[in-house]
C-alpha cells in the first residue's frame, strides 16, 4: 500500500470526505471488518419463534446453519415488540447453546450423596411406576364427611408458566383423568 | 401493549416496567412523545423513574391508602365521568340495608366471621336481587352463605372460581340513576374512601400531599370525552396479602375516571412469564379447569347439573356454561364421554378446600403428599419461605424435575442452605430425584400466551440434544406408560385414566404433533371439523373444545396463532398477527369505547361504533359484543345468557352487564377494597385498629414463624424485586456468560440514611435477618431508596433482588429465603414486603447461622407455640 493509499484510507479522512459522516458505517471499516459477514446471512434457515422470558411476547427468529442454532435476533416485522429484544432476549442463544445445559437423565438414589446415569427409557418407566404406586396409595373416593371426591392427594406438580400452551393442557388432562389435584404454576407465586 | 401508545396519561405502580418488561415500555416512550404524562410510583427510583415526569417514592405494601385517596379525590370533586358512571357501573346500584363498611366497623365489613376469618357476604347483595338464590348458596366455593352449611375453611381460590366472570349476580336489581340514594353504590364508595385523604397519605404511604395532589391532577385531566389514562402494573401488586384488592382499587379508579374499554385506556397486567397467562387460561393450577371453568367441589358438584347449574341462569356469556364444560369432557373422555353418563362427569376429582402450592408443600412436610414433578420452574429459589420448600422436597418419596439446567429444586439435598447449617443431612433424605433434561424454546413447536391474552405460534428451529425432550413429548409419554401398564384394569379408579382420549398424531421427527393438539383445544363439531367461534358449541355433545376461550383459533382448519403479517401491512391494532382470546378481539369491553347509543364519545377516542344504516358494531378490532345488537335493546325480564345482555351493557362477562364499583359477591376480603398493613409492619394502621387483613390466610409451621410487627429487633421494611439482566428463579440466566456479566452478584439497595444508621458501606457486605433466616448480600448505598417521612417517624427500605441461588455461574444466597407466607385469601399468593434487620458483614456459616437467626426470634418473642401469630390481631 502507498503512502497515498494509506492516507486515503484513513478513517478520519474517509469519514469527513465520504456520506459517513457519522463515522457509523463504512468510514469505520478497515479492509478486515469490510471482508466480514454476519453469520445470519450464512443460515441455511430462518425460524419464526418467541422470546422464552417475560410476557411481553417479543417476536424472535433464529438463524440455524448445519443443524446448529448460530444467532437469535428479534423480527422487526412484529406489531409488539417491532424488532427490538432485551439483553435477556437477546442472549438467548446463550440459553439454547450453553455448555452447562444438562444433556443426559441424572439419578439420585434415596440417601444417596451423588448422581448417578440411568437410561431415559428406564426412567421414564420408573417414574410410570412410582405415579401408578404413589396415586393408589394416597387414593380417596370420599373425605372424612362421606362426601366423593375421587381423587389422590399423593401426587402434586408445580410449573407451567414457561410451557406452551399444548404442554400445559396434556399436563392438565392427565392429571385430571389421575385424579391429581395439587397441580400449580407460576402464576400462584 | 402497542395501545399504550394512545394514552394521555400513564400511571406506572406495583411495576419497574423500564427494566422487567423493557421492550413493551417502547410504547409507554412512544405515548410520552405523543405528549402523555408519565408517572411513576414506586418504593425505589428506577430506570422507569428516570424517564417519567414524575417519580412519586411510596412506603411498599401500602397502595390501597394511595389509590383509595385517588377515588376519593375523584368523587369529593365530583370529577367521575358520570354519563359512563351510571350507564355501564354498578353505581346507581342499591344495597342491602344490613350492609356496614369498615368506617362503622373499625376496619371490618359486616358479615365477618372471627373464628374462621371469614366472610359472610349475604348483606353486601343488592336490594330487588333477593328472589334470586345467592351465590353463596350455589357455589361452595364461596365464601359465607356457604360456610354456615359445609363448614370449609378458605375454601377454594374464590375469585377465580368464577372465572372471568366474577361472580354471578341473577338480576340487576334496584337502581337509583341520581345516584343519590344514601344506600347506593356511588354514595357507599364515597363515604368509605371519605377519609383516604392527602393527609392520610402521607402518614400512610410517606408521599407529601403536593406530589399527590400533581398525581390526581395528572390522572383527572387526563380523563373523560377526549382523553384517557392507562395504568400499569406487574407483581408490586400482586404479590401482597391484599394484592387483589389492591387491582380492584386501580379497576375502582378507571372505572370512574371511564378509561376502561376505551383506546388508551385499561389497566395494564404485565405478566412475567412467556407463558404464564396461557397456563392460567389453560390452567396447570388447582381450583380451575381449562377456560377458567372451575374445578367442581365434592360439596355440591357430584354431577353434571348440580355442577352447571349455578351459572344457567346467568345472564352473559357464562350463562352458556353447559356448553363449555360438556365440549371440555369431550375433549377429555372422546367418545366414552355420553349423554347416558354425564358426559364422564364423575371422572372429574372433586376439591374439599385449598390444594395450592403453599398449602401442598405444607402438606409435603407432614408427610401427606410423595409424589411431585417440578417441571420448568424453581421453587427452591422462587417461592416465598425456600426453607420451607426444600423441607417439603426433602419429605418426599420421589420427585421429577425437568429443565433446562440443573437447578436448585433438584441439588437441595446436596447443596441446599440446611445441608450447610446441618438442619438436613444427605445421607438422610429419602427423596429419589429424577433429573430430565427439558427441550428449550426453539427445540420444540408451540404457543405461548404473551400478556394481552394473543397467542403466538413458535415453529421448531432444530432437535434437542441427548435425552433432553419437550413436556409435550415427555406428558405424552408418562400417560402412554400409565395407561398400558394399567391396560385390563377393572378397578374403577383406573376408568378415567383408561377412558381418556390419548391418541395423537405423531410428525416426521416421532414427536407428538403440537397442532394436533391446538386443534383439540380450538374444538371440532360431529364431522369433525374446526369450530370457528365458542358460540358454535353445544352442550348435546356433539361438539368437543378443549379451551372454550381458545375457540377459533384453529378456524378454518389454520393455525392462526401462526400468523404473522408484519405490522406496517395493517392498523396498529394488528389483528392479523398472532390471535388473541376471546375471538380474536384485542381490547376487552370495547363496547364502553361507544357513548350508550353507540355513538363515539369523542372522534379523538373513537373505536367501537353502531353503524345504524348495517344495523352492526364496527370498528378496527372485533367488537367485544353481540355484534347486531343494537344499543337500544332492552332485555325482556325472564331472558337468559348473552338474550340478557342489554344494548347498553357493555360488560358482557359480568351478570349484570356492568362494570363493579363494589362487589356484592365474589371478593373473599370485601366488597370494596380497604388498606391494611402487610403482616409484618414497622406501622400501626393510621386508618383503622384492625392492622392486617383479617381474611389473609396464613401458614402456621415451625418454619413459617413471622415478625412480630412494631417489633424494634425487625425495624426495617424489606421488598423484593427484578433485575433487567435477571429471570425470576435465575435458572434462565445465572445460566448465561453475558447475563452474569452485567449482574454478577445479590445486593441490597439502601438508603444512606440507613447506612448511617447501621454503619454499612457501600461495596461491603451485609446480613439481612428476619425470622426465617439470614442471608449475606453486598451493599449499594443510593438516593434511588428514599427514606421515608411517616407523620413523627422515619421508615427505611432495603430493595433485594431475588434472582441467586446455589448454582449457576453467579451464585449467592436466594432473598426469597427471607419472606414469610401468609396469602391473600382470594388467589393465595404470598406477601413479599415483610420486615427486617440489617448489620454490616457477613452471615454466620453452619450451625452458627441456626443459631444467630433464633436469637433473633427470640429477641422479638416470636412465640414458639404459635409461630404466625403477628400480634396485631385484635
Amino acid at each position: 500500500m502507498g503512502a497515498g493509499d494509506l492516507i486515503g484510507s484513513w478513517s478520519l479522512l474517509r469519514q469527513l470526505r465520504g456520506r459517513d459522516r457519522l463515522g457509523r458505517g463504512d468510514a469505520a471499516m478497515s479492509a478486515r471488518s469490510k471482508s466480514l459477514a454476519p453469520r445470519t446471512v450464512e443460515a441455511d434457515k430462518v425460524v419464526d419463534s418467541v422470546c422464552p422470558f417475560c410476557a411481553v411476547g417479543c417476536a424472535q427468529r433464529v438463524f440455524v446453519k448445519d443443524g446448529k442454532v448460530t444467532q437469535i435476533e428479534g423480527n422487526p416485522a412484529s406489531p409488539v415488540s417491532r424488532g427490538r429484544l432485551c439483553p435477556k432476549g437477546s442472549a438467548s442463544k446463550q440459553l439454547v447453546t450453553s455448555p452447562s445445559r444438562v444433556t443426559k437423565v441424572r439419578y439420585r438414589r434415596p440417601g444417596g450423596t451423588e448422581w448417578e446415569d440411568l437410561e431415559l427409557d428406564t426412567a421414564m418407566d420408573m417414574i410410570a411406576d412410582r405415579v401408578i404406586k404413589t396415586r393408589k396409595e394416597f387414593w380417596e373416593w370420599e373425605d372424612e364427611e362421606g362426601r366423593r371426591t375421587r381423587r389422590t392427594l399423593g401426587i402434586a406438580s408445580l410449573g407451567g408458566a414457561t410451557l406452551d400452551n399444548e404442554e400445559n393442557y396434556l399436563m392438565k388432562k392427565l392429571y385430571t383423568a389421575m385424579g391429581a389435584i395439587q397441580i400449580e404454576n407460576q402464576a400462584r407465586i | 401493549m402497542q395501545d399504550l401508545q394512545n394514552s394521555d396519561c400513564i400511571l406506572i405502580q406495583g411495576s419497574n416496567m423500564a427494566e422487567a418488561h423493557p421492550v413493551g415500555f417502547q410504547w409507554v416512550m412512544e405515548a410520552k412523545k405523543r405528549g402523555a404524562t408519565v408517572i411513576h410510583v414506586d418504593p425505589r427510583f428506577t430506570r422507569t423513574s428516570a424517564v417519567s415526569d414524575l417519580h412519586v417514592p411510596i412506603r411498599a405494601g401500602s397502595d390501597i391508602a394511595f389509590l383509595g385517596a385517588l377515588v376519593n379525590h375523584v368523587l369529593s370533586n365530583d370529577l367521575d365521568f358520570r354519563e359512563y358512571v351510571v350507564a355501564y357501573t354498578n353505581a346507581a346500584n342499591i344495597i342491602d340495608e344490613g350492609f356496614e363498611d369498615t368506617e362503622d366497623l373499625d376496619g371490618l365489613f359486616s358479615g365477618f366471621d372471627a373464628e374462621k376469618g371469614q366472610y359472610d357476604p349475604s348483606t353486601w347483595q343488592y336490594v330487588g336481587a333477593e328472589e334470586a338464590p345467592a351465590a353463596g348458596q350455589r357455589d361452595p366455593a364461596q365464601p359465607a352463605g356457604s360456610a354456615g352449611s359445609h363448614g370449609e375453611q378458605h375454601e377454594a381460590a374464590r375469585a377465580e372460581t368464577h372465572g372471568s366472570g366474577g361472580a354471578g349476580v341473577t338480576s340487576k336489581g334496584e337502581r337509583d340513576e341520581t345516584l343519590q340514594h344514601p344506600r347506593c353504590v356511588f354514595q357507599i364508595l364515597r363515604r368509605h374512601f371519605a377519609r383516604y385523604t392527602p393527609e392520610m397519605v402521607q402518614e400512610t404511604c410517606g408521599i407529601a400531599p403536593e406530589q399527590f395532589l400533581q398525581v390526581a391532577e395528572a390522572l383527572t385531566s387526563n380523563s373523560g370525552r377526549e382523553r384517557t389514562s392507562a395504568i400499569c402494573y406487574a407483581v408490586g401488586w400482586t404479590h401482597h396479602s391484599v394484592g387483589a384488592q389492591m387491582i380492584r382499587t386501580a379497576a375502582i379508579l378507571q372505572t370512574l375516571l371511564g378509561n376502561i374499554g376505551r383506546p388508551g385506556g385499561g389497566i395494564m397486567a404485565l405478566r412475567g412469564h412467556a407463558s404464564i397467562q396461557g397456563s392460567t387460561d389453560i390452567p396447570t393450577l388447582f381450583n380451575i379447569l381449562p377456560g377458567y371453568l372451575p374445578m367442581p367441589h365434592a360439596a355440591e358438584h357430584q354431577d353434571l347439573e348440580s355442577y352447571v347449574e349455578g351459572d344457567s341462569g346467568k345472564a352473559g356469556f357464562w350463562g352458556n356454561m353447559s356448553a363449555y364444560a360438556v365440549s371440555l369432557l369431550k375433549a377429555y373422555w372422546g367418545d366414552a364421554a355420553t349423554p347416558e353418563n354425564d358426559f364422564c362427569f364423575d371422572y372429574l376429582p372433586r376439591l374439599t378446600g385449598d390444594a395450592s402450592t403453599y398449602t401442598t408443600v405444607k402438606s409435603m412436610i407432614e408427610g401427606g403428599c410423595k409424589g411431585y414433578f417440578v417441571v420448568g420452574e424453581n421453587p427452591a429459589v422462587g417461592s416465598a419461605n425456600g426453607k420451607m420448600q426444600r423441607l417439603g422436597m426433602a419429605n418426599l418419596d420421589w420427585l421429577v424435575v425437568r429443565d433446562l439446567q440443573m437447578i436448585e429444586s433438584a441439588t437441595f439435598w446436596q447443596d441446599g442452605p440446611e445441608i450447610e447449617t446441618g438442619e438436613l443431612v444427605t445421607e438422610e433424605i429419602g427423596t429419589e430425584v429424577f433429573f430430565l433434561p427439558a427441550a428449550s424454546h426453539v427445540e420444540k413447536a408451540g404457543s405461548f400466551t404473551q400478556t394481552q391474552r394473543m397467542l403466538q405460534w413458535r415453529d421448531k428451529a432444530v432437535d434437542p440434544p441427548g435425552d433432553c425432550r419437550s413436556e409435550l413429548d415427555f406428558y405424552y409419554e408418562l400417560g402412554f406408560r400409565i395407561r398400558e401398564k394399567l391396560a385390563g384394569s377393572t378397578d374403577e379408579m383406573d376408568r378415567p385414566v383408561l377412558d381418556l382420549a390419548w391418541d395423537y398424531p405423531k410428525d416426521e421427527h416421532g414427536d407428538v404433533d403440537g397442532q394436533a393438539v391446538l386443534r383439540e383445544i380450538n374444538g371440532t363439531d360431529a364431522e369433525g371439523h374446526a369450530l370457528s367461534a365458542y358460540t358454535e358449541l353445544k352442550d348435546d355433545g356433539s361438539t368437543s373444545c378443549g379451551c372454550w376461550i381458545y375457540c377459533g383459533v384453529y378456524a378454518d382448519e389454520v393455525n392462526q396463532a401462526r400468523r404473522r403479517k408484519p405490522h406496517w401491512e395493517q392498523d396498529w391494532v394488528a389483528a392479523e398477527w398472532g390471535w388473541a382470546w376471546p375471538a380474536n378481539r384485542r381490547q376487552l369491553y370495547n363496547r364502553a369505547s361507544a357513548a350508550p347509543d353507540g355513538s363515539p364519545w369523542s372522534e379523538r377516542k373513537r373505536y367501537i361504533t353502531w353503524d345504524e344504516d348495517q344495523g352492526t358494531w364496527v370498528g378496527p378490532d372485533v367488537p367485544d359484543f353481540i355484534p347486531d345488537r343494537s344499543p337500544s335493546y332492552v332485555p325482556p325480564e325472564d331472558a337468559k345468557g348473552p338474550d340478557a345482555i342489554g344494548g347498553q351493557d357493555p360488560f358482557v362477562m359480568q351478570t349484570d352487564g356492568k362494570a363493579w364499583l363494589f362487589a356484592p359477591l365474589g371478593v373473599a376480603d370485601g366488597p370494596m377494597p380497604t388498606h391494611y398493613e402487610p403482616p409484618e409492619s414497622p406501622v400501626h394502621n393510621p386508618l383503622y385498629s384492625q392492622q392486617n387483613n383479617p381474611s389473609r390466610q396464613k401458614l402456621p409451621d415451625p418454619s413459617n414463624p413471622i415478625n412480630p410487627s412494631f417489633s424494634e429487633v425487625f425495624p426495617y421494611v424489606f421488598t423484593t424485586y427484578r433485575l433487567t439482566e435477571h429471570h425470576t428463579a435465575g435458572g434462565m440466566s445465572r445460566t448465561l456468560p453475558y447475563l452474569t456479566e452485567l449482574q454478577p452478584e445479590p445486593f441490597c439497595e439502601i438508603s444512606p440514611r440507613l447506612a448511617r444508621e447501621r454503619g454499612l458501606q457501600h461495596g461491603d457486605w451485609a446480613t439481612v435477618v428476619t425470622a426465617r433466616t439470614a442471608i449475606e448480600v453486598r451493599v449499594l448505598v443510593t438516593d434511588r431508596l428514599r427514606s421515608l417521612r411517616l407523620g413523627d417517624r422515619w421508615v427505611e427500605q432495603v430493595g433485594l433482588p431475588y434472582h441467586w441461588g446455589t448454582s449457576g455461574i453467579s451464585r449467592g444466597d436466594s432473598a426469597n429465603d427471607l419472606v414469610n407466607v401468609t396469602m391473600d385469601p382470594n388467589v393465595y399468593i404470598q406477601d413479599k414486603v415483610g420486615t427486617c434487620d440489617i448489620q454490616p458483614g457477613r452471615r454466620p456459616r453452619g450451625p452458627a447461622l441456626t443459631a444467630y437467626v433464633e436469637e433473633y426470634r427470640q429477641r422479638a418473642g416470636v412465640d414458639p407455640e404459635d409461630p404466625t401469630d403477628g400480634g396485631t390481631d385484635r
